[in-house]
C-alpha cells in the first residue's frame, strides 16, 4: 500500500502528467479530494457507540465486520456543513497503513484522475484545517478541490486518534 | 554434494523435546522396586532415538551423554542391574542436561559445562559401580538373562583363572584379567606400572606366550583401556572381568569393542550382528556354533582368526534367527536392528533411522502458526455475528410465507454454532500440558524438604485456551511449591497427627459453567486463622477479629505476607502469592481459598475458557450498554434513600453492611445523558479491584453474558476507564469497563459535578443521532 503511494508521489515529483486518482467528497459547500488508495470502502452512517472523554468530533466506534473502528466527523472537526445524520450521511472508511478509521462527510461525489498540471500550490490562508494537511488545490473546469493529506491529518495529534495523545 | 542439514534441525529439536518429556514422564511414573519392562524399553528407546538424531546432526555433546545414559539403561532393562532411586535421579539429571544442551543448540542459550560433566561422571560411575557389584550374582543366579560371555572371553578367562596371581578382589573392587598382545618387555613393565596406579596388579605368563596382567581395582574397563592405549592398540587388548569364582565373565561391552574396532578400521577383527530387541541380543561367534537363543551376547572383537567371519557368515547367522524376530527388528528402527558388518559401524554412526518410528505419530497432527488459527477464530466470530443478524431479520418475517427460509436459517444457526465450537477447540490444549511438569517438581521439592508427597492429578484432559495454558503455569507453580513447603507437614508431624506419612497433593481441573476451575488441594496443616491475623496485625494491615474466614485467608495474597517462620529457598519470602493473585486477575480469573485447620487447604482458581472471552454483566446507561467483568463484581443492590450519605454535601457514599463505599456515578464520569440521576432509582454495582471497593451507579442491569473481547487500540487508542469493546448480539458495540481505572477515576474526579469537565460532549448530544 505504502509502496503504491510512494510510487504515485514519485511520479508526481518527477513532473509526470498523472498525479493520481482522488476520491472527491463534500464538506458543507466545499469540495475535497483524498487519495483513492487510502479508501477501503464507503458506507452509510449507522449507529455508533459513543465513547466517554473524547472530543466531540470523535463520534464513537462501530462494528465493521468484527473490527472496532472509530468514526470521526470531519464536519464537526472543521465546523462546516449542517450537522445532521440521515440516510444520505456517508462514512468513508480509510485504511491508513493498517489502521482503519471512518470519516463522516456530507457526501461523496466522484473519483477523478488528476494531472500534475491541474494541481496548484496552497496560498497562506487561515482555515480551521491547517494548511500543512493540504497538499494542493486542484482545478477541474470551474470547480476547485482541496486535496487533503488524509493520513497525515488522521495521524496528527489534534485528531486524538492515536495513543500518543495525552488527554486533557 | 552437501546437504544442508540445518533445515532438519527443527524437526530434530521438536522430536528430541518430545522424547525427553516422554522419558521424564516415564521415569517419574516408574516403580523403582518393580519396574515395568515396557517402560524401561520406552525410556531406552527415547535415549537411543535422541542419540541417533544428535549424532546425525553433529551435536556431539548430546550424543556423549545419551551414549552413557543408554549404556546404563541397557543394562537395567536387561536386568543386569537393579533399578535404584539413584538411577532415576541420575536419569532425570541427565534429562535436564540434555534439555539444556538442546536449548543451547536451538536458541543459543548457555550450557553449563560443569553440570554436563558432573552428570556424565555420575552416570559413568553408576554404570561401573553396578557392573562391579551386580555382574557376579547375576551371572550365577539368572543365567537366562545374563549376558552370555563372549566365547573367546570365557575361554580366555577359563584358561586364565588358575594363573591369576592375585587374591580375589575385596568388596567394591573388581578383578580384571588383561591379556596383552605380544609386546616388548619394557612396554609390559611400563604398563604394569601405569596400571598399578589403579589398584593391585600382578603379571603372569599366559600359555599363548603373551602376558596376562591381573588387576584388582575399582576403576572400569574403559579406564584400563584408556591407560593401555598409550602403549598399545586397544583392539589388541583382551580385558575380562573375573568374578569371585572365576566363572563367566563379562567383556568390554560390544559397543566399546565395536567402536574401537571401527576406529582402528580393522575390518578383520570385529564382526557382529547386534539385534536389539526386548529379548536381548543374539550372540554370534565366528563359527556360528553358539546357540541362537534368548539372551544375548557380545561379539568380542579380538583374536584375529584366519577364518574370521565375513559378512556372508553373518548373514548365515542372521538367517539362523527366526524370520519374525528379524522382521520385527527391522520394522521397528527405534529398536534398531543394527546389523554391524565387518566394519562394525556402531549405532553412533548410524544415520537417524529412529525418526521413522515417529512417522506415524507425526501424521496425526500438523504444526500451524498461531496467527492462522487466530485469523480463523476471528473470521468465525464474524460469521457468528452475521448469522445472529440474519436470525434477527428472519424473526420479522411471516413464518408461513417464509417457512423454507426460516428452516434454512435454523440449519445455518446450528452449523455455525458447530463450526465455532470446532474452531475454538483448535486453540484448546489439555491441562496435562501444565500438570505434566509437576510430578517432577513435587518429587524434587519433597526430596529437598524431607517430606513425602504423593501427587494426584484429576481432569488432566480438561481443555483450556493455549494462551491461558501458558500463563497459568507460573501461578500454579507458586501454589504447588507453597503447598508442598507450607501445606504438607513433615512425616513425623503427620504421624503425630494420625495422618499417613505421605502427604497428598491433588491438582484438578474441571469445567464449571463457562469457566474452568483449577484446584490445588493438600491434606496438610491448613491455614491457621489466628496466626494469619496476628501476622497481619504485626505487618500493620488493617484487620479485625471478626473478619470472615475467606477474608482472612485472602490475606496470604497481600504483598510481603508470609507466615513461614523459616525462609527456605523454596518459599516463605512472602513474594509470590501476591504475584499469583495479580496474574490470575490479569487473566480475568479469580482465586478462592478453602481451608480447615489440620485437614488441609484448597486453592481454587477460576478462569474464563479463553483469553478472548469475558464473563460480563451488561448494564445500561442512557442509550448505551456497558459490560462489567463479572469477576470484579461483588454484588449489585438497589440502595434505600437512608443508605445514601454525603460528605460536605458533595461526595456521595453508600452504606452497605457497616462499610461506607464511595459512589461513582458512571453517567457523570462518562458525561452521558440519562434520566436516572438518583441512585435509588438505579442500581449500584459494588466493584472491587486491587483491594479497593466502590459502588458504580448505573441505570439498570441488562443481563449476564459471555462477550468476546475486542481491542479498541487496534484502530483507535486507549480510552480511560474502558478496557476494550465487544460486539453484542445485535451487531452493536458495547464498551467493557476498566474497573480498576474507574475506581481510580472516581477518587480523582468529583463524580457529582463531574459532567462539567466533559462540556465538550455537549456539542455531540445536541445533534440528534440518526439511528435505523
Amino acid at each position: 500500500m505504502n509502496m503504491v503511494v510512494e510510487e504515485v508521489e514519485g511520479k508526481a515529483s518527477q513532473g509526470g502528467s498523472v498525479a493520481g486518482e482522488f476520491l472527491t467528497f463534500v464538506l458543507g459547500s466545499e469540495a475535497y479530494g483524498l487519495e483513492i488508495l487510502k479508501v477501503q470502502e464507503i458506507r452509510g452512517y449507522d449507529a455508533v457507540t459513543q465513547i466517554a472523554n473524547t472530543p466531540a468530533f470523535i463520534k464513537g466506534v462501530i462494528n465493521l465486520r468484527g473490527k472496532i473502528v472509530p468514526i470521526v466527523d470531519l464536519r464537526v472537526k472543521f465546523k462546516m456543513g449542517k450537522i445532521e445524520y440521515n440516510e444520505f450521511t456517508v462514512v468513508i472508511i480509510l485504511n491508513l497503513g493498517g489502521r482503519v478509521v471512518g470519516i463522516v462527510v456530507d457526501g461523496v461525489s466522484d473519483v477523478m484522475q488528476l494531472e500534475e498540471s491541474q494541481i496548484r500550490a496552497v496560498p497562506d490562508i487561515v482555515a480551521s484545517i491547517d494548511t500543512q494537511y493540504i497538499t494542493g488545490l486542484a482545478s477541474v473546469g470551474e470547480k476547485m478541490f482541496i486535496l487533503v493529506d488524509i493520513e497525515k491529518l488522521m495521524n496528527s495529534q489534534e485528531m486524538e486518534l492515536m495513543d500518543s495523545v495525552v488527554m486533557h | 554434494m552437501t546437504v544442508d542439514m540445518s533445515q532438519f534441525y527443527e524437526v530434530f529439536f521438536d522430536e528430541a523435546e518430545e522424547l525427553l518429556a516422554e522419558a521424564e514422564r516415564l521415569l517419574l511414573a516408574i516403580d523403582v522396586a518393580n519396574p515395568d519392562n515396557e517402560d524401561l524399553n520406552a525410556i531406552f528407546r527415547a535415549a537411543h532415538s535422541i542419540k541417533g538424531g544428535a549424532a546425525t546432526f553433529g551435536f556431539m555433546d548430546m550424543t556423549e551423554i545419551t551414549h552413557v545414559l543408554e549404556n546404563l539403561l541397557d543394562r537395567i532393562r536387561k536386568h543386569e542391574m537393579a533399578l535404584t532411586v539413584e538411577h532415576v535421579d541420575a536419569f532425570l539429571a541427565a534429562k535436564d542436561v540434555l534439555e539444556m544442551e538442546l536449548d543451547g543448540h536451538r536458541h543459543g542459550s548457555d550450557v553449563d559445562q560443569e553440570q554436563v560433566a558432573a552428570v556424565k561422571t555420575r552416570l559413568a560411575s553408576l554404570t561401573q559401580a553396578e557392573a562391579a557389584a551386580d555382574s557376579a550374582p547375576a551371572a550365577d543366579t539368572t543365567p537366562a538373562v545374563t549376558p552370555a560371555a563372549p566365547v573367546e572371553a570365557s575361554q580366555v578367562s577359563a584358561h586364565v583363572a588358575p594363573a591369576a596371581a592375585l587374591p580375589p578382589p575385596a568388596d567394591g573392587l573388581t578383578q580384571f584379567n588383561i591379556l596383552l598382545p605380544e609386546l616388548k618387555e619394557k612396554d609390559i613393565a611400563n604398563l604394569q606400572e601405569e596400571l598399578g596406579l589403579l589398584g593391585e596388579v600382578a603379571g603372569s605368563k599366559h600359555e599363548s606366550g603373551r602376558t596376562l596382567l591381573t588387576l584388582n581395582t575399582d576403576s572400569s574397563e574403559s579406564d584400563i583401556v584408556s591407560i593401555c592405549s598409550f602403549i598399545l592398540n586397544p583392539d589388541d587388548l583382551v580385558i575380562t572381568q573375573a568374578t569371585a569364582d572365576a566363572g563367566p565373565s563379562t567383556a568390554v561391552t560390544a559397543e566399546h569393542a565395536a567402536e574401537h574396532a571401527a576406529e582402528a578400521g580393522d575390518t578383520e577383527t570385529a564382526s557382529s550382528v547386534k539385534v536389539h530387541e526386548e529379548a536381548g541380543y543374539g550372540l554370534f561367534a565366528e563359527e556360528g556354533k553358539e546357540a541362537v537363543e534368548e539372551g544375548y551376547g557380545f561379539f568380542a572383537p579380538f583374536t584375529p582368526h584366519a577364518d574370521a567371519p565375513s559378512s556372508l557368515k553373518i548373514d548365515d547367522n542372521t538367517a539362523a534367527m527366526s524370520q519374525e524376530e528379524i522382521a520385527r527388528a527391522v520394522a521397528s528402527p527405534v529398536e534398531t536392528a543394527a546389523v554391524n558388518k565387518a566394519t562394525a559401524v556402531t549405532e553412533k554412526r548410524n544415520p537417524a533411522k529412529p525418526d521413522a518410528g515417529h512417522a506415524s505419530a507425526e501424521t496425526t497432527s500438523i504444526r500451524v502458526g498461531v496467527e492462522k488459527v487466530d485469523q480463523l477464530i476471528n473470521l468465525v466470530g464474524e460469521l457468528v455475528i452475521t448469522q445472529a443478524m440474519i436470525e434477527q431479520r428472519i424473526n420479522a418475517l411471516d413464518p408461513i410465507h417464509h417457512e423454507a427460509l426460516i428452516n434454512s436459517v435454523g440449519q445455518l444457526t446450528r452449523n455455525t454454532r458447530d463450526l465455532q465450537e470446532a474452531v475454538m477447540s483448535i486453540r484448546m490444549m489439555p491441562m496435562d500440558f501444565v500438570f505434566s511438569r509437576f510430578p517432577r517438581m513435587v518429587r524434587d521439592l519433597a526430596g529437598k524438604l524431607g517430606k513425602k508427597v504423593e501427587l494426584v492429578t484429576v481432569g488432566a484432559a480438561t481443555e483450556l485456551d493455549k494462551g491461558l495454558i501458558e500463563r497459568i503455569v507460573d501461578p500454579l507453580t507458586h501454589l504447588v511449591r507453597n503447598s508442598v513447603d507450607h501445606g504438607v507437614e513433615t512425616p513425623d508431624k503427620r504421624k503425630a497427627a494420625n495422618k499417613p506419612e505421605a502427604g497428598k497433593l491433588t491438582l484438578s481441573a474441571a469445567h464449571k459453567g463457562g469457566s474452568i476451575v483449577i484446584e490445588v488441594t493438600d491434606d496438610g496443616a491448613g491455614l491457621n486463622r489466628d496466626k494469619l491475623l496476628a501476622k497481619a496485625k504485626s505487618n500493620g494491615l488493617n484487620v479485625s477479629e471478626n473478619m470472615s474466614d475467606n477474608d482472612v485467608y485472602q490475606l496470604i495474597f497481600a504483598p510481603g505476607f508470609s507466615t513461614a517462620e523459616v525462609v527456605t529457598d523454596v518459599s516463605g519470602r512472602g513474594v509470590g502469592m501476591d504475584v499469583v493473585k495479580r496474574n490470575i486477575a490479569a487473566m480475568n480469573g479469580s482465586i478462592e481459598i478453602r481451608s480447615a485447620l489440620g485437614y488441609g487447604t484448597t486453592i481454587a482458581i477460576s478462569l474464563p475458557l479463553t483469553l478472548a472471552i469475558l464473563d460480563g454483566m451488561s448494564v445500561s446507561l442512557g442509550s448505551s450498554v456497558y459490560v462489567i467483568p463479572l469477576n470484579l463484581i461483588v454484588e449489585t443492590l438497589q440502595p434505600r434513600a437512608e443508605d445514601m450519605k454525603t460528605v460536605t454535601g458533595e461526595g456521595r457514599m453508600v452504606h452497605v453492611r457497616g462499610e461506607y463505599l464511595p459512589v461513582i456515578a458512571l453517567h457523570a464520569l462518562f458525561g452521558q445523558e440519562t434520566e436516572v440521576s438518583d441512585p435509588t432509582d438505579g442500581v449500584l454495582v459494588l466493584i472491587e479491584a486491587e483491594g479497593k471497593k466502590a459502588a458504580l451507579f448505573v441505570d439498570a442491569l441488562v443481563g449476564q453474558q459471555q462477550v468476546v473481547i475486542k481491542s479498541l487500540e487496534t484502530n483507535f487508542r486507549k480510552i480511560q476507564g474502558v478496557s476494550g469493546a465487544t460486539i453484542m448480539g445485535d451487531g452493536s458495540v458495547a464498551l467493557i469497563l476498566d474497573v480498576p481505572a474507574l475506581i481510580q477515576m472516581g477518587q480523582t474526579h468529583n463524580y457529582l459535578t463531574g459532567a462539567t469537565s466533559f462540556a465538550s460532549k455537549a456539542v455531540q448530544t445536541i445533534s440528534k443521532e440518526y439511528t435505523q
